[in-house]
């Protein structure tokens, strides 16, 4: 049965994670947690203009949400929802029967007389 | 570009169908090809477990049981958060055949969405750990 929205959700966590940028914001945001442009701009080697764009087209994909942070700042989280979706894809790929498989029949060979 | 749902294998295998049953569906059977430590209750609703030497487990819920020809459970979808209720189903179908049996494993559910109800629980739990964080410091600071 195909799910155009799960498809959907995937192209767009798999076109945000083909860039190593976006892939080290993702990163500095799921081992850190929620934090500014400006700190991530500090941490990474990525210039503050890039971050901001970058975490622009993340939030449009919804794979970060801007919330407000002390001092008026915006803060952005990672949002874990799209990346479960292509962990589901992940998964089916990674689904691996043929081995099981082998080893069933090469255990009843085994034990046959 | 589909979002695989169904994944499909068949097999030959050149034993009776209740031989293969045995190896699909008892503690025995599935240590020897599958898991490493195994415990099943074989039937409908009843609960089993994979264990792995890598340390990684499997628990699985019978759904179908009728020897010798379909044995169905469902699992926990690889790489999702614990609690996260959405469950592949793995059926094994067992045919005889002349070679013994044609045995057939599907398993689906890969491309399920959340429910409704779901996802705006999800979404509440994306505060999950600040929150969870938050009320250990007020719990800490009450003990104190």
């Amino acid at each position: 049965m195909p799910q155009p929205d799960n498809e959907a959700t995937a192209e767009q966590v798999f076109a945000a994670l083909a860039d190593p940028s976006r892939r080290a914001i993702l990163a500095a945001l799921a081992s850190g947690g929620p934090t500014t442009a400006t700190d991530l701009a500090g941490r990474l080697p990525i210039t503050r203009q890039a971050i901001a764009k970058h975490l622009g087209l993340l939030a449009e994909a919804g794979l970060v949400t801007a919330e407000p942070g002390e001092r008026r700042r915006v803060r952005y989280r990672l949002r874990s929802a799209p990346m479960q979706v292509a962990q589901q894809f992940l998964a089916a790929m990674a689904r691996d029967w043929d081995s099981p498989l082998e080893a069933l029949k090469d255990h009843l060979d085994r034990g046959a007389r | 570009m589909p979002f695989p749902d169904r994944i499909e294998r068949t097999v030959e295998i050149a034993h009776p169908p209740a031989k293969v049953w045995a190896a699909l569906t008892t503690a025995d059977g599935l240590s020897s090809w599958f898991g490493k430590e195994v415990a099943i209750d074989l039937r409908p609703g009843g609960l089993a477990s994979m264990r792995w030497d890598s340390g990684h487990t499997a628990d699985m819920r019978v759904e179908r049981v009728e020897e010798p020809t379909v044995f169905g459970f469902t699992w926990h979808i690889y790489g999702l958060p614990e609690g996260d209720p959405r469950r592949t189903y793995v059926e094994f179908t067992l045919e005889p055949a002349a070679a013994g049996t044609r045995l057939t494993v599907v398993e689906s559910g890969f491309a399920q969405l959340p429910e409704d109800g779901y996802r705006t629980a999800y979404d509440g739990n994306t505060q999950g750990w600040a929150s969870e964080l938050g009320e250990l410091v007020e719990y800490l600071d009450a003990a104190a």
